[in-house]
């Protein structure tokens, strides 16, 4: 059978996604702690844990839990001056955040959901380790609500953030149990532009409460596929909206490739050996260092699986990259496969050794694993389970996103048992006062709607206001009688240009030159991944500085008196940005005032104009009212923006009408 | 676990109403008037009984028995004795209630390690949160103790609530001299969490029970990592901190010892007493109309008449040992009623010493016993063992001033 892996509708994809959100709340959700992002190097201590999966009332271990479990992992955590013992697992929780709980329910509202009752906390395993718990909190706070498109949410849960993983077992403390909104859809998307565009409009929804954080990370997409003969595989943390889209779509490639390969092992008769063989020593004297000097060499015959396990099923992706993550899971570095080999070092004499030792055959694909006894025998059993599932199908996963839109295997999908009760927190009543209190906020989309209309802005202009931080101060001063476009200026255009170039001029050249070059050195060299290596370059380069400079630089100047002085006829709006600018670079206003727009009283300002003219008057004979135009430039020049443009071009009218009279 | 609210019983299917939304779950219990659904996502959550209906009662489903452990004869026999702490527990994922093991199969389940330190017997001495705990049921664990090491136990794990596992050490110290380790251990997270202390200290707790010591002792972390126990002298220990792991430490003393983890190697310090240095023996008596009081700026003296009829006070005193000169009138009487009085210090830290300021000289002239660098629940534990077994007061009071099991250090070091 031949399935096309873009014929959705033939497919039968289903998806559908879990969006989650950090909200900003001025404290944690179980704790009294900020919710504020440090930098690992502000730490102020650490500590050590193991954590292990707990059974469940039939002895039973969840199996996501059990798998984190084969490797014993010692997890390291940083804490810091804004981390407390909550955090630390040494202290039982506050009660639930009640405002971060408002904000919740006011998504919940917005989205015509209903509210539970009364929320009951639940503790769901987690042994990764970014919980110091062992657990995640988190609650069911309303259900069943719709999207103007016809979408169905069907739950949606308020959860505590896990710690920043930062490497392997070490976790940075700071971010775990910042509140989150978890935005739960049913599974009723059915292409993978339906699923991008959906989750942008819940992140339009979340962004109109103006209570959720920004910035990378404070969002993330887990996203729910499966098509009619595959398996429901979840995809973790996509972090990017606009790689949604082809998530899923490779996703589905993925999985018809996954069934054609199942298709052509049954007409194959393949079969999965079940003993390892040692081969250690077939590669004492290999060019591969991994092998060379690996204690242990196991090898495994996949029967009439040749060219199958090197077969791509995604970008980068193999069947034999599907064995790999399995394998991983006992700690072993990764896999060798003969559909590959020779290859790394290994010859072709090697490769031709190993088949003979397995008497595998030309149809048939050998796996080798190198690591100690341990690990080997784990990871081959890993690795033979993983060979068998493909006879299934697709296998039910947790995946997680890759660079560009690839996954790889992460565990598999938890079952309910995970989940049981956080007995530490008191149930919250949510009465019908409550919810009816609950006011809602303009969405963005109305608020770029109205906009449009009322001040006659442009859709990008509207988009870039509404959205800005500063919508709520525009819409005051517009209230307030200063002009829509004036405050516009003020408040978007004018201020994100000057933005701009205050960032340019700190930049300096050095190190935008440097981001260039980074970037196209990289571009030229065989490296796949560019992108995260440039990224990891600049997080450590003072671009990153520039950045929180400017932020702050520019958050809380007072644009509003800026406004005001224009209104009053202190300033010209001509001066604008050379008063933006001044102020971000911590001049007060009143200086800024003086050099940029210093008070010229309307007699001084008929005095100059007449001065410029009389100087030109054989110009100005020449070209009669014309001559106003080009002099408009030189008084403006002359004023340096401290007398509103109308007022010159007034006062040249007259002065010019005067020496023609003459 | 049926509810008076409705017919409902934990497990039933129901079907209920939020708002516009239908939901399908099991029922867990009732909680104050309202329904606890179990949602099959496994959230729970809470809804009136108005808004359910009933859909079927599943059949029962025993759960089933954990296969028994076969334990290693070569191993030496270690009991442990458990008074109510949870070492070892189960959750039901459905209804989230846990409950304590007590078999000793069930918690080597609980902590596979354990099978490899010792072979376990297994005894319930009593189902209680600590604060119930009385000096009865210490007489009954002293008991049970020596039974354990006369018929063969070379080591005893006590397994306690956290919030008076001092008390009942000291209980334990003075009433059964002891050739054998005798381990207090607790847990300060619960059992059900991935990351509860119990594994660490249980099997912490085993190593010590095996170890070369000879005394009572509190085994529990020894700081907010999982790196190290601290085993503490059962006469030196108290809980000083409501809820980190390391809420236990020693006072007058360092810790006699550590077990490291995840080795589980145990090292002990030159002050440790050693196994088979004491033979031993039982003195369960105990005077139970004994009182621990706290001191405060302004507290009225009249509060000692509801002492009548005690036979022992410790007092709580500030600083160096005082409380005010109204209070010291009417210690006097009590005193010469024939109730011994004996004085600790508020700071846990440093020796009483009656002898530098008038109100001390006061408190001595008129019969109270200074109580050296005893910490004062200790003291109190000492003076109902001391009372309950001294052949006359003054041997009452003679041995309130002498160490007898480590509690009073002759010398300050620290």
């Amino acid at each position: 059978m031949t399935r096309s892996p873009t014929d959705y509708a033939g497919l039968g994809l289903i998806a559908g996604i879990e969006i989650h959100q950090q909200l900003n709340t001025a404290s944690k959700l179980f704790c009294r702690c900020p919710t504020t992002i440090r930098e690992a190097e502000d730490a102020t201590g650490e500590y050590f844990r193991y954590l292990r999966a707990t059974r469940s009332e039939l002895g039973e271990l969840d199996r996501a839990a059990e798998e984190e479990m084969m490797q014993v992992r010692r997890f390291r955590y940083l804490q810091y001056d804004t981390t407390c013992l909550v955090e630390n697992d040494e202290e039982p929780p506050t009660p639930l955040n009640s405002e971060a709980l408002d904000i919740v329910l006011t998504i919940a509202k917005l989205t015509g959901m209903s509210p539970v009752p009364e929320i009951h906390t639940m503790r769901k395993l987690v042994i990764d380790g970014s919980n110091t718990s062992g657990f995640q909190r988190t609650a069911l706070v309303a259900m069943q609500g719709s999207l103007p498109t016809g979408a169905v949410i069907e739950t949606v849960c308020i959860e505590e953030e896990a710690a920043q993983r930062l490497e392997d077992a070490n976790f940075s403390l700071d971010r775990l149990g910042i509140p989150l909104i978890e935005i739960t859809t049913a599974p009723c998307l059915h292409t993978p532009e339906m699923v991008q565009e959906t989750a942008a409009l819940i992140g339009m929804y979340l962004r109109s409460t103006g209570r959720v954080k920004r910035g990378i990370g404070t969002i993330r997409q887990d996203v729910n596929v499966s098509i009619r003969e595959g398996g429901r595989v979840e995809i973790k943390g996509v972090q990017e909206l606009d790689l949604l889209a082809e998530v899923v779509r490779r996703e589905v490639r993925r999985q018809v490739e996954l069934l054609t390969i199942k298709d052509e092992l049954i007409a194959r008769g393949a079969s999965v050996e079940t003993e390892p063989v040692e081969v250690t020593h077939l590669f004492k004297e290999s060019g591969s260092k991994i092998l060379k000097k690996a204690k242990m060499i196991l090898a495994i015959r996949l029967n009439q699986f040749a060219g199958l396990v090197g077969r791509e099923i995604q970008p980068g992706r193999r069947l034999g990259s599907e064995m790999s993550d399995y394998a991983k899971k006992c700690g072993v570095g990764g896999l060798f496969h003969t559909d590959e080999l020779p290859a790394y070092g290994v010859t072709i004499e090697e490769v031709t050794a190993l088949k003979t030792a397995l008497s595998a055959g030309e149809s048939d694909c050998v796996i080798i694993v190198a690591d100690t006894p341990e690990r080997c025998r784990c990871a081959m059993k890993q690795i033979i389970r993983r060979a068998n599932m493909a006879f299934e199908g697709i296998p039910k996963e947790t995946r997680k996103m890759l660079e560009e839109g690839s996954t790889a295997y992460m565990r598999p999908l938890p079952g309910a048992a995970r989940m049981y009760p956080e007995t530490d927190v008191l149930p919250v009543r949510v009465t019908s006062e409550h919810w009816a209190g609950l006011t809602l906020p303009e969405l963005l989309s109305d608020r770029i709607d109205r906009y449009m209309q009322d001040y006659n802005f442009t859709r990008e202009v509207a988009r870039q206001l509404a959205y800005s931080d500063h919508s709520q101060a525009f819409e005051e001063a517009v209230a307030a009688g200063i002009k829509p476009s004036l405050a516009e200026r003020a408040y978007n255009s004018c201020l994100l240009d000057v933005q701009r170039k205050f960032v340019d001029n700190l930049a300096n050249s050095p190190i935008r030159d440097f981001q260039k070059q980074t970037t196209q050195a990289l571009a030229n060299s065989p490296i796949k991944d560019l992108q995260k290596q440039t990224t990891q370059a600049l997080a450590n380069s003072p671009i990153k500085d520039l950045q929180k400079q400017t932020a702050q630089a520019f958050s809380n100047l007072p644009i509003r008196e800026i406004l005001d002085a224009i209104q009053e006829g202190k300033a010209a709006k001509e001066a604008m940005p050379e008063l933006l600018t001044a102020l971000a670079t911590g001049v007060s206003l009143t200086n800024a005032l003086a050099t940029f727009a210093p008070a010229i009283s309307t007699s001084d300002l008929h005095a100059i104009v007449m001065r410029i003219v009389e100087e030109r008057a054989e110009f100005v004979r020449e070209r009669g009212a014309a001559a106003a135009g080009p002099l408009m430039g030189v008084v403006m020049k002359e004023v340096r923006g401290s007398v509103d443009g109308k007022a010159v071009s007034q006062a040249l009218q007259e002065a010019i009408a005067k020496v023609l009279t003459s | 676990m049926s509810t008076q609210e409705s017919a409902f019983e934990t497990g039933d299917q129901v079907r209920c109403t939020v708002g516009a939304a239908q939901a399908e779950g099991s029922f867990i219990t009732s909680r104050d008037g309202m329904a606890v659904i179990k949602l099959g996502s496994g959230y729970n959550i809470g809804v009136p009984f108005g808004d359910c209906s009933f859909i079927s009662r599943p059949g029962t489903q025993e759960a089933p028995e954990p296969a028994e452990v076969t334990q290693n004869q070569q191993l030496p026999p270690v009991t442990i004795v458990s008074t109510g702490g949870t070492i070892a527990s189960r959750i039901d994922y459905r209804t989230g209630a846990v409950t304590s093991q007590f078999r000793a199969t069930d918690i080597l389940h609980a902590i596979p390690g354990l099978s490899s330190i010792a072979r376990f017997r297994a005894i319930q001495l009593c189902n209680i949160l600590s604060e119930n705990m009385t000096p009865v049921i210490w007489q009954q664990l002293a008991r049970a103790i020596h039974d354990e090491i006369k018929d063969g136990a070379t080591g005893i794990i006590v397994t306690h609530g956290t919030d008076t596992m001092a008390y009942s050490a000291a209980a334990v110290s003075f009433m059964v001299q002891t050739p054998v380790p005798i381990v207090f251990v607790g847990s300060q997270r619960s059992a059900d969490r991935p990351s509860s202390d119990n594994l660490m200290n249980g099997l912490c707790a085993a190593k010590a029970a095996v170890s070369d010591l000879g005394e009572v002792v509190v085994v529990m972390h020894a700081n907010t990592s999982d790196d190290a126990c601290a085993i503490h002298r059962g006469t030196r220990v108290r809980k000083m901190h409501t809820s980190r792991r390391d809420a236990f430490q020693s006072h007058g003393l360092l810790p006699i010892g550590t077990v490291s983890y995840p080795d589980l190697s145990v090292s002990l310090t030159d002050d440790a007493i050693l196994r088979g240095s004491r033979t031993l023996a039982l003195a369960d008596r105990l005077e139970e109309r004994c009182g621990l009081i706290y001191y405060y700026p302004g507290m009225d003296p009249e509060i000692l008449s509801a002492y009548t009829g005690y036979k022992g006070i410790i007092l709580a005193g500030t600083g160096l040992g005082h409380v005010s000169s109204r209070f010291i009138q009417r210690l006097a009487n009590l005193i010469n009623n024939g109730v011994i009085v004996v004085m600790t210090s508020q700071c846990l830290h440093g020796r009483v010493c009656d002898r530098v300021y008038d109100t001390g000289r006061d408190l001595l002239s008129c019969g109270v016993i200074e109580g050296e660098d005893m910490l004062p629940e200790v003291a109190l534990v000492k003076l109902m063992w001391v009372l309950g077994n001294a052949s006359s007061p003054e041997n009452a009071r003679e041995m309130l001033t002498q160490n007898l099991v480590g509690e009073i250090d002759r010398r300050s070091l620290q």
